[in-house]
């Protein structure tokens, strides 16, 4: 039999990782069921009120706003983990003894966790037209899927990133949700951002990314966007974010375990 | 014939720890050649840097005319790795796993083939995860060979084994030598290095104390013969015999009439000798003479 094409290759990478997230359940739930059980919460808590602050109603406001949430850990969070996992497992070091170039395995990556952010932001919208009655308005909606696209583009780069850095699959699970939490809190995901919320905390939100994928995602179903509904400056601020993340991950990636396997070998040869 | 690995003064150091102290290879193609030593010697270290999963700190090294340390898709393409430690996914099926790593190689074998190759069948359509210690390392060596290499490296290929799949594997390598295949296998196991490998060498402390064929290492060919035989009851022996456990022993740079000797005492005097037994020194024992003197 003779090699995969380069697409070929990809669409293999992409059909695999799609496989390994499925077949880890904790993950899928976690990514796709986990935001709906939020906005059941938010919707049970605070009813379907139009908040006044924002003059939308709730669902209005945290469809999206979970939306976001769900397609940062579908990218950010599992890419950061599962990846850092199999390097733990060895799984890294296997396929670096092989002749699949190492752009395809992480296009694979990329591309397998945007199919999935597609899916959870898709059902959690799904949702909240259907249960809470949200509003979806043509005219704005290539603004929603480019800032989709920004968006998950900038939290996988943000999540090799993670993978990148963390000396084990633990660790990466700690650091990616230790950060994408409070984060989370800070950009007006969980609650919303008002002209009373502290000055620092909306500042710390400012500085990182997930504010402003929910700013430009969250412009795409106000009521009151006029046009097509694109935030250019956020979107522009997630792709610098990506381009950096992108690049240092690239250059701190390890195949190998710095703990684990391989360092028992190194203790080996050194004993 | 052409040169598979050629290796000259390789050295490896992990900070001042020096792993691999100046080591010399050269493996021709087709060839099996197993590498022996302790744990912590430098073998490990060694074939990783062939691979090209280390980088020498020292020396040039050249592999199916690549340097390993370039990583090379072609280089890659050419050669299987069974690491000694390294999983494979879990949540894959057998045939799964060897579908998605085959292909990446420009010349694969088929699924059911490997599988075959491997004895795999029963278990072809089961979870990774749900697969013995041994079948796991049959997968394992099922996925070292699927890109159809013209070099395999095996690190440890069989430990953990019971007897009987340590046999199979021995077959199958036997079977890839037969294809022509180049092999660099690391093994602790004596008999293993003793019935696959055409050439051995011994690693100790980060450099070769001996190399040669299984037959010679270490001089075994010139090394005295050993004729051995349980005391026969009431017997008295000539002098030159040493004797333990009621098993009396005798080296002799002339086992021939030696022996002769021995045969012809024990017929005169009546005796059945039992347990009588000629032998050169085992590979075990030459290698534990040259690895103790370290």
């Amino acid at each position: 039999m003779a090699r995969l094409s380069t697409a070929g290759l990809i669409r293999q990478q992409v059909g695999y990782e799609l496989k390994m997230f499925i077949r880890t359940p904790i993950a899928a739930f976690f990514t796709l069921i986990f935001p709906l059980l939020l906005l059941f919460i938010f919707g049970a808590l605070f009813g379907n009120e139009e908040i006044p602050e924002l003059g939308i109603t709730v669902a209005q406001y945290f469809a999206p706003a979970l939306a976001v949430f769900s397609a940062a850990s579908a990218t950010y969070t599992n890419i950061g983990v599962f990846t850092s996992f199999q390097r733990d497992e060895g799984i890294l070091k296997r396929v670096r003894g092989t002749p699949l170039p190492p752009w395809i395995f992480f296009v694979g990556k990329m591309l397998s966790s945007f199919l999935i952010a597609a899916a959870a932001v898709s059902a959690m919208m799904l949702v909240g037209v259907l249960v809470y009655d949200i509003q979806i308005m043509a005219s704005t909606l290539p603004a929603a899927i480019i800032s989709f696209f920004a968006g998950v583009i900038c939290f996988a780069a943000l999540g090799l990133l993670v993978a990148a850095v963390a000396p084990s699959g633990n660790a990466a699970t700690a650091i990616a949700n230790s950060t994408l939490l409070p984060l989370a809190f800070f950009s007006g995901l969980f609650i919303p951002l008002t002209d009373d919320s502290p000055t620092w905390l909306v500042t710390l939100g400012d500085i990182f990314p997930l504010k402003h994928f929910n700013d430009a995602f969250q412009a795409a179903f106000l009521p009151t966007t006029t046009g097509a509904g694109f935030d250019w400056p956020a979107i522009g601020y997630m792709l610098l974010w990506a381009a950096v993340a992108m690049l240092l991950a690239l250059r701190l990636f390890k195949w190998e375990s710095r703990s684990g396997g391989s360092e028992k070998n190194r203790a080996k040869a050194m004993s | 014939m052409s040169v598979a690995i050629e290796v000259q003064g390789l050295h490896k150091s992990y900070g001042d720890v020096e792993a691999v102290k100046g080591i010399d290879l050269s493996i021709d193609a087709g060839e099996v050649f197993a590498l022996l030593g302790p744990n912590g010697a430098g073998k490990t270290t060694t074939v990783e840097i062939l691979e090209g999963h280390r980088k020498a700190t020292q020396g040039s090294v050249s592999v199916l005319g690549h340097d390993p340390a370039l990583a090379e898709r072609d280089f890659k393409d050419r050669v299987g790795i069974v690491l000694q430690e390294s999983s494979v996914e879990k949540e894959l099926t057998v045939r799964e796993a060897l579908s998605i790593y085959g292909g990446s190689y420009s010349k694969r074998l088929e699924v059911d083939n490997l599988i075959d190759i491997v004895g795999l069948h029963e278990k072809a359509d089961a979870r990774i995860g749900t697969l013995s210690g041994g079948q796991k390392r049959r997968l394992e060596l099922a996925l070292g060979i699927v890109g159809d290499p013209d070099l395999i490296f095996l690190d440890e290929p069989t430990t953990g084994f019971d007897p009987s799949a340590r046999r199979d594997a021995w077959k199958v390598i036997d079977n890839l030598r037969s294809l022509g295949k180049t092999i660099l296998l690391t093994t602790h196991y004596m008999d293993e290095a003793q019935n696959l490998s055409d050439r051995v060498a011994v690693i100790a402390d980060g450099v070769i104390v001996a190399e040669g064929t299984p037959d010679t290492l270490g001089g075994r060919e010139l090394a005295a013969t050993r004729i051995s035989f349980r005391v026969p009851d009431g017997a008295t022996l000539p002098s030159d015999f040493q004797i333990s456990n009621g098993v009396a022993s005798v080296q002799s740079g002339e086992p021939t009439k030696a022996l002769h000797k021995i045969t012809g005492w024990a017929i005169d005097n009546g005796h059945e000798l039992e347990d009588l037994s000629v032998t050169r020194p085992s590979l075990e024992e030459i290698y534990l003479a040259l690895t103790e003197a370290e």
